[in-house]
C-alpha cells in the first residue's frame, strides 16, 4: 500500500518550493515539515484557534483547513515574510513588541498575519475595528488587551493616520 | 549611571525571535523524527480483553508499536504518585501504557512510531482492541454514591480524606446569632495552552546519554522521571525545555506516559522520536481543574463577622491521583483570603471518577475556595442587609496583624502564615477604582433604560513562591557578557527579561549584556518547576543572590588589581571603578580573565592572566576557599510562602430577554508585592482575567454519564475570544513587599483567574436578584434560573422581565 | 487529528471535474474545505477521491440584477459580503454572511459550499430558505436546478446527488418595500447560533421567517397572517408561536431546548420588528 504523492510548487515569502506531497497533507503541515517554515503553528487544527493562519494572495486563511495541493496557485505569506525589506521588525511585529502584545508566542504567529492583511484593508482601525480584526484569534495568555493595543500601534507605525 | 531596571516597563528580550517565526517549540525541532500517535480508550471504564496490533504491520511506514504487554522494568510499573500525603490513603496512578484496564476516556493503550503523524493515526485506526465495558462513575455525585467503583480495591471512590480544624467551629456556629448554609458547585474546566504537549528524544549510543525535549513546566523533574523509568543515571539525561506554548498549569504534570515511551522508544529504535499531542488528545489526555461540590455552614455576628465557619468539600480529581492533594489542599486553606474566622473546619475527600485526571489549572483549587468564602460573603450580606464590601472589611485581617497565623497546614506541608499584606487598602483602592459606592445611581439610570445592571467584587490572598528551592548560576564572560542560568522554566511568562532586570541591577551591569537560559537541566541541574506563581519569588531571589556572589568576587578580584580597597568599588554600567573616581576602572570581562588564573594565553585579553603577568609569588594562583572563574551559583529556599493579595470588581449587563451576559467594566487591585516588570505583570493579570471570564461564563467539561467528553474540540470547548473579555481591564497596584526574601517579592502568575468564578457569580445575582450558587453559568442556564424563580415568586410569565425578576436571595435561614 | 489517505484530482474545468466525480462512487467535492477539512482530519469523513475545483477559476463569481444574485460555486464568503451589488438586490446575504464564523474562515469557505453542506445550524441554508432561492446542480447528465424546499432533506443532508456539483446558487432579489433582518443568539461571537431567525417583511403585502439551529433542516414559515397588522406584541409572539409548531429546538451542552425555544420567541419578535421598522425606513 503505497500513497500518491503529488508535485506541488508553493510560492511561499515570494520564493518558490517544490515538495511532494500526498494529497491529505495539509497546508500547515507542508509549511512547517515540508518547506521547514516552524513559525506557522498548530493549536487545534480545526480551524477554531487561528494559529496556524497565512495569508493567500493576501488574504488571511487557516493553512490547517486548506490541503497543501490546494495551495498551487496561491502566493503565500507567513510569518516569516512580515519582515521589512531591510530585515527589521515589521510594523506589526514591531507594535507586538511595544505593546506586549505576545506571552507564550505561540497564538502569535496567526495574529501577525491576519492583522498585517486586516490593517490593508483598513489602515485606520477605530479599536472596536482592532478588536473585529483579532476576533478570530485564540490566544490563552495575553487576554487580549495588549493585543488590541498592537493593532492600534501597528497602524500608528505605518502611518495610517498620515 | 546605570539607570535601575526593577520596576521598569523593560520591553521582552524574548519578543524578537518568536516575533519573527524563530520561536523553537517542540514541534519545531527534529525535523524527520519519528512521529508518534498513540491507541486512546473509546471507553470511560472498561477492561481490555484482547489487543489485537497485527493490522498494523501491514502498515507501509509503521516501525513499531508497544502495549503494555511490551514495557518491561520500571516502564511496567505505575507512573510515580509525585507528591504523597499521610492522608492519601488510596494513591492510585496509571501505567504508561494500560494494563488489563482502562479508567478515563482517553487513556493510553498502544504507542505506535512511524515515518509520521499521518501514517501513524492509520496505524492506530488499525488496532483491534476487544473491551468489556464496566459502569461508568461521572461526577461527584456518582462518585460519593459509590454505587459502582472507579477502582475495585478504593472503597466509596475516596483516595483521601483530609480534615483541618482551628476551634471548635460547630460550636461557634451553634453559638452565633445567625446562622446560613450553602450548597455550592464549581464545574470543570482545563489550562489549554495553544500548545499541547509534545516531546522530542535522541539517544546517542557513542555517548551514551540521551537528550529530551519536552514542553514542560519541569525539566528537572521529567529528567529524574525518565532516568528513573528507563534504569539511567541522572547524569546520562539532559532535558532542555524549549519554547513552550502556554503551561497554565497542565505542564507540570510529569511524566505524562508519553515523556517516558518516547524517550524509550528513542532507545530502541536509535533514531529520534517525536511526539506532537493534538488538541482532541488534549482534552481527553491531559489533565482537567476545579470541579468539586462544597457545603459551608456559618454563623456570624449583626456585622457579619465571621464567629465559626464549617465547610465540606468533595473533589473529583478523576481516574488516578498522581499529583496527590494539592489541589483541595489549596481550596480548604486558601478558602480563608484575607478574612479571619474566629473558628474554622474544613473537610474534603477527594474522589476518584472515571474522567481525565485533575491536576492543578492557574489558580490550582483558590477559585474554588474563593468561590465559597465570597459567596459565603455576598449570602451574609444579603442576609443582614448590608453593603457586601463593608462585611468582608468586617472580617479582614488588620495591616499591624502580620505576620498572620491562620494556624492551618499549607500546600508546601508547613504553616499558613501570611506575611504582609494590606487588605483595607486594597478594598479602598477598588472601591474607588470601580464606584463601587456610586452605584446605586448607575443601576437605577440603566434601569430606567430597561437595563438590568449588577456589580460583583471579589477577595483572595494567594500563597505563592512555595518550596522547596531554587537555583541561579551566574557567569560571567571575559567578553563581560553575564550567563544566567536558572532550572525552572519558562512558558511565556518573560523570565529572561525579568530576571536579567534584577541582575543588571545587582551587578550593575547593561541590561542588554545579561542573558538568562531557563528550563535546562545541562546548566542548572537542580530547580523544581513554574507553578504556584513561584518563579518571580524563588528564582527571582536566587538570582539576585547568585549575582551578589559574583559582585563579591568581581570587587575582591578588582580590588587587587586596582590596588584599592573592596569597600571604595562599585560596579557601574559594566565596569569595577574607585567610588568617586571612574577614571581608573576595569571592565567586568577584565576582572573576569583575571578570576581565571592562566598558563596558556589564547587571545590579547587572555595574556593578562597568564603566570609571567599576574599573581602574588607567595600565593596560590587560586586560593584555598576559591576557585576559578567570575561565577556565583546559589539557591533560595524559604522557611514558607509569600501571600499576593488582590481585589476584582466587575459591573455586568444582563439581557433580560436572552440571558447574555455583557461585561460593562471589570477592575483589579493587587499586590504581589515588589513589581520586577510592571508591563509583564499587567500581561499576567490581563490573560489571567481573561481564563477567568472564561472559566465562569463559558468553559466546562461537558461529560454525558457515560463519560463521553461531548466537548472536546475548540468548536464546543469555548475559549474567549477577544470579543468575550472586558474591552479595558482597569489595574491599580499596591506592594506591601515580602519580608520572606531578598527583593520583597511575591508572585503575580495565577492571581488575575482566582477570582473570577466568584466575582462573576457576584455581580450576575446583584443584578438578577437570583441565588448564584453553580458555576459556571451560560445564558440557558441563567434563563432557567430566572424561571424556577418566577415560579417561585408564583408568576412564571414574566421570567423574562426586569421588574419580576429581582428579589433577595433566598437562603436557608436561621436567626435567634 | 490528520486525514486518512484519498486521491484527489485537480481539474481545470468543470467537464473534468464531473467526469472524475462519475468515475467514482466514493468521491467529494472540495470547494472552500471549511466544514470538510475538519471532518477529514477527523477521520469522520473519509472519501476516497476528492475532486478539489479551486482551480475551475470560472466558478468564481457573484452576479446580481433585477431577479435576485448568483453567486457561482467558488465564490468565497468574503466576497459575497463584499459585494455593494448583491446586497442591495438582496440585503440579507450581507447581513447573514456577516454572522458566519470569523473573517478568515469566510475568505476561503465558499457560500455555495455552505448551503449545500446543509447544516440547520448555518446561515446561509436559512436564507436561501427564506429566499424561496435554488441551486443549479451539475452532472454528467445534465444540470437540474434544486428549490430550497427541495434541497434540504435531514440533518447535514441535501439533495444533491454524490455525482453533481452544485455550481450556483440563486438568491431571489428583495421585492421593493420590503424590510430584512437577520438576528441570532450564539455562545461566541462568530459560533454557531444557539438559535437564529432571518426575517423578511413587506408591509402590507407578506412576512416571512426562517429559522436555524432550532431544527433538522432549515425551516421558513410565512407568517403574513400574523403581521397583517403590524408587529405589535400579540402579532410577533403568534408569529413564533406558529413557528414554534414546526421547529424541533434541540436540548445540548451549550442551551436547553426550553430555552432555544424562549430564543426563538424572543428572536422572532426582534427580527419581524427589525425588518418592519427597516421596510419602513426605505420606504420614507
Amino acid at each position: 500500500m503505497t500513497e500518491t504523492r503529488y508535485d506541488v510548487r508553493l510560492h511561499v515569502n515570494g520564493t518558490v518550493h517544490d515538495v511532494q506531497v500526498p494529497a491529505r497533507r495539509l497546508l500547515s503541515d507542508a509549511l512547517r515539515h515540508d518547506v521547514g517554515l516552524t513559525g506557522t503553528h498548530v493549536g487545534c487544527e480545526h480551524g477554531v484557534c487561528g494559529a496556524c493562519t497565512v495569508l493567500m494572495d493576501g488574504r488571511p486563511v487557516r493553512s490547517c483547513l486548506v490541503l497543501a495541493v490546494s495551495a498551487v496557485d496561491a502566493e503565500i505569506t507567513t510569518v516569516e515574510g512580515l519582515a521589512d525589506a531591510d530585515g527589521s521588525l515589521g510594523p506589526v511585529q514591531q507594535a507586538f513588541k511595544e505593546c506586549h502584545g505576545l506571552q507564550c508566542g505561540f497564538c502569535t504567529p496567526g495574529f501577525l498575519t491576519t492583522i498585517t492583511a486586516g490593517l490593508e484593508e483598513n489602515p485606520s482601525p477605530t479599536p472596536e475595528e482592532a478588536r473585529e480584526m483579532v476576533a478570530g484569534n485564540l490566544c490563552r495568555c495575553t487576554g487580549y488587551q495588549n493585543i488590541v493595543a498592537s493593532v492600534l500601534r501597528a497602524a500608528e507605525l505605518r502611518g495610517g493616520d498620515a | 549611571m546605570t539607570t535601575r531596571m526593577l520596576g521598569e516597563k523593560v520591553q521582552r528580550v524574548e519578543d524578537d525571535r518568536l516575533l519573527r517565526g524563530q520561536g523553537r517549540y517542540v514541534d519545531d525541532l527534529a525535523q524527520g523524527a519519528l512521529e508518534v500517535a498513540v491507541l486512546r480508550s473509546p471507553h470511560a471504564h472498561a477492561r481490555i480483553v484482547e489487543i489485537d496490533v497485527d493490522p498494523v504491520l501491514d502498515v507501509d511506514g509503521v516501525v513499531a508499536v508497544w502495549t503494555y504487554d511490551d514495557l518491561t522494568g520500571p516502564m511496567a510499573e505505575p507512573l510515580p504518585l509525585l507528591i504523597p500525603h499521610p492522608a492519601l490513603t488510596h494513591g492510585r496512578t496509571q501505567h504508561a501504557l494500560a494494563k488489563d484496564e482502562v479508567n478515563h476516556v482517553g487513556e493510553a493503550i498502544a504507542f505506535v512510531v512511524a515515518e509520521d503523524r499521518y501514517v501513524a493515526e492509520d496505524a492506530v485506526s488499525r488496532i483491534r482492541v476487544t473491551y468489556e465495558p464496566l459502569p461508568a462513575v461521572v461526577g461527584v455525585e456518582a462518585a460519593r454514591s459509590a454505587e459502582h467503583l472507579v477502582h475495585e480495591d478504593v472503597p466509596g471512590n475516596v483516595a483521601a480524606r483530609l480534615e483541618q480544624a482551628t476551634g471548635d467551629a460547630d460550636a461557634a456556629i451553634a453559638a452565633a446569632p445567625h446562622r446560613l448554609s450553602l450548597d455550592l458547585e464549581v464545574e470543570r474546566s482545563a489550562s489549554t495552552p495553544l500548545e499541547g504537549r509534545g516531546t522530542v528524544a535522541r539517544w546517542d549510543p557513542d555517548a551514551g546519554r540521551l537528550t529530551v525535549w519536552s514542553s514542560t513546566q519541569t525539566s528537572t523533574g521529567v529528567r529524574a522521571a525518565v532516568a528513573t523509568k528507563l534504569g539511567l543515571d541522572l547524569g546520562q539525561v539532559d532535558v532542555i525545555t524549549p519554547d513552550v506554548g502556554g503551561g497554565f498549569g497542565v505542564k507540570i504534570v510529569h511524566p505524562w506516559p508519553e515523556e517516558v515511551l518516547v524517550p524509550m522508544a528513542a532507545m530502541a529504535l536509535g533514531r529520534p522520536v517525536k511526539f506532537t499531542e493534538d488538541r482532541r488528545e488534549h482534552f481527553v489526555s491531559s489533565a482537567h481543574e476545579r470541579g468539586q461540590l462544597q457545603h459551608v455552614d456559618v454563623g456570624f455576628d449583626d456585622e457579619g463577622r465571621l464567629l465559626g465557619m464549617s465547610v465540606q468539600l468533595w473533589h473529583d480529581h478523576g481516574a488516578y491521583i498522581p499529583y496527590g492533594l494539592i489541589v483541595p489542599i489549596i481550596t480548604s486553606t486558601q478558602a480563608l483570603g484575607p478574612y479571619k474566622p474566629e473558628a474554622y473546619k474544613v473537610v474534603f475527600e477527594s474522589l476518584y471518577t472515571n474522567t481525565v485526571i485533575v491536576t492543578p489549572y492557574r489558580g490550582a483549587g483558590r477559585p474554588q475556595g474563593v468561590f465559597l468564602m465570597e459567596r459565603t460573603m455576598d449570602a451574609i450580606a444579603a442576609y443582614l442587609g448590608r453593603d457586601r464590601a463593608e462585611v468582608r472589611a468586617a472580617n479582614f485581617i488588620q495591616p499591624d496583624e502580620f505576620p498572620y497565623d491562620q494556624r492551618m497546614t499549607f500546600q508546601d506541608g508547613r504553616p499558613l502564615v501570611y506575611d504582609s499584606g494590606d487588605y483595607p487598602q486594597l478594598l479602598d483602592k477598588l472601591k474607588a477604582l470601580v464606584g463601587w459606592d456610586d452605584f446605586e445611581s448607575v443601576r437605577q439610570e440603566a434601569r430606567r433604560e430597561g437595563r438590568r445592571v449588577g456589580i460583583g467584587l471579589a477577595c483572595y490572598v494567594e500563597g505563592t513562591g512555595v518550596g522547596p528551592y531554587e537555583g541561579a548560576h551566574i557567569n560571567v564572560e571575559t567578553t563581560g557578557k553575564v550567563k544566567v542560568a536558572i532550572g525552572l522554566t519558562s512558558q511565556g511568562q518573560g523570565h529572561r527579561t525579568a530576571f536579567a532586570q534584577i541582575v543588571a541591577d545587582e551587578l550593575g551591569v547593561p541590561f542588554e549584556d545579561v542573558e538568562v537560559t531557563s528550563g535546562d537541566t545541562r546548566r542548572m541541574g537542580y530547580a523544581v518547576g513554574t507553578f504556584a506563581s513561584r518563579a518571580a519569588v524563588m528564582s527571582g531571589s536566587a538570582v539576585a543572590l547568585a549575582a551578589r556572589q559574583v559582585k563579591a568576587k568581581a570587587l575582591r578580584i578588582a580590588a587587587d588589581a586596582l590596588e584599592a580597597a573592596e569597600e571604595d568599588l562599585e560596579i557601574v554600567d559594566g565596569h569595577v571603578q574607585v567610588r568617586g573616581a571612574p577614571a581608573s576602572r576595569l571592565a567586568l570581562g577584565t576582572v573576569a580573565v583575571l578570576s581565571n588564573p592562566l598558563r596558556y594565553a589564547f587571545d590579547e585579553a587572555s595574556k593578562l592572566a597568564t603566570q609571567f603577568t599576574v599573581g602574588n609569588p607567595d600565593k596560590p594562583p587560586v586560593e584555598e576557599d576559591d576557585e576559578p572563574g567570575l561565577e556565583g551559583r546559589d539557591f533560595y529556599s524559604p522557611e514558607r510562602s509569600t501571600f499576593a493579595a488582590g481585589m476584582h470588581a466587575v459591573v455586568v449587563e444582563t439581557d433580560p430577554d436572552t440571558a447574555e451576559v455583557k461585561i460593562l467594566r471589570y477592575a483589579v487591585v493587587h499586590d504581589c508585592g515588589t513589581l520586577v516588570n510592571p508591563m509583564i505583570v499587567e500581561g499576567q493579570i490581563h490573560g489571567g482575567v481573561a481564563q477567568g471570564v472564561g472559566g465562569a461564563l463559558y468553559e466546562r467539561m461537558a461529560y454525558d454519564e457515560s463519560g463521553q467528553l461531548l466537548n472536546a474540540s475548540f468548536m464546543d470547548f469555548l475559549m474567549p475570544y477577544v470579543t468575550e473579555v472586558p474591552e479595558r481591564i482597569e489595574v491599580d497596584h499596591l506592594e506591601t513587599p515580602s519580608p520572606l526574601n531578598p527583593l520583597g517579592i511575591k508572585g503575580a502568575g495565577e492571581a488575575g483567574v482566582i477570582p473570577s468564578a466568584a466575582l462573576f457569580a457576584s455581580a450576575i445575582e446583584d443584578a438578577e436578584g437570583i441565588p448564584i450558587r453553580r458555576m459556571p453559568i451560560s445564558p440557558s442556564e441563567l434563563y432557567d434560573l430566572r424561571r424556577k424563580a418566577a415560579e417561585n415568586a408564583g408568576s412564571v410569565e414574566n421570567a423574562g422581565s426586569v421588574e419580576s425578576a429581582r428579589s433577595e436571595p433566598v437562603e436557608t435561614k436561621e436567626s435567634r | 487529528m490528520k486525514p486518512a489517505p484519498f486521491e484527489l484530482v485537480r481539474p481545470r474545468s468543470l467537464d473534468e471535474a464531473l467526469e472524475a466525480l462519475a468515475s467514482s462512487p466514493d468521491a467529494k467535492v472540495l470547494a472552500g474545505g471549511q466544514s470538510l477539512v475538519p471532518l477529514l482530519s477527523m477521520r469522520l469523513a473519509s472519501p476516497a477521491l476528492l475532486v478539489d475545483i479551486n482551480g475551475i477559476g470560472p466558478l468564481a463569481y457573484v452576479r446580481s440584477d433585477d431577479d435576485g444574485v448568483r453567486v457561482g460555486a467558488l465564490a468565497r464568503h468574503t466576497d459575497v459580503l463584499g459585494d455593494d451589488e448583491a446586497a442591495r438586490v438582496q440585503p440579507l446575504l450581507r447581513k447573514a454572511l456577516r454572522l458566519v464564523a470569523h473573517a478568515t474562515i469566510r475568505n476561503r469557505g465558499t457560500t455555495v459550499g455552505s448551503v449545500v453542506h446543509a447544516d440547520a445550524s448555518a446561515e446561509m441554508p436559512a436564507v436561501l430558505a427564506l429566499t424561496e432561492g435554488h441551486v443549479t446542480a451539475a452532472s454528467v447528465d445534465g444540470r437540474r436546478r434544486i428549490p430550497a424546499g427541495e434541497l434540504f432533506v435531514g440533518p447535514m443532508e441535501s439533495s444533491l446527488r454524490p455525482d453533481e456539483v452544485a455550481v450556483e446558487a440563486f438568491f431571489p432579489a428583495l421585492p421593493a418595500g420590503a424590510g430584512t433582518a437577520v438576528e441570532e443568539v450564539a455562545r461566541r461571537h462568530g459560533d454557531y447560533a444557539l438559535c437564529g431567525v432571518a426575517a423578511v417583511v413587506r408591509p402590507g403585502e407578506g412576512a416571512r421567517v426562517s429559522y436555524f439551529s432550532v431544527c433538522d433542516v432549515p425551516v421558513a414559515v410565512d407568517v403574513s397572517e400574523q403581521l397583517a397588522g403590524g408587529p405589535t406584541d400579540a402579532a410577533v409572539a403568534d408569529a413564533a408561536e406558529l413557528a414554534l409548531t414546526r421547529l424541533d429546538p434541540p436540548a445540548d451542552i451549550h442551551a436547553s431546548a426550553d430555552y432555544r425555544r424562549h430564543l426563538v420567541r424572543v428572536l422572532t419578535a426582534r427580527a419581524l420588528r427589525s425588518a418592519w421598522d427597516e421596510a419602513h425606513e426605505e420606504g420614507r
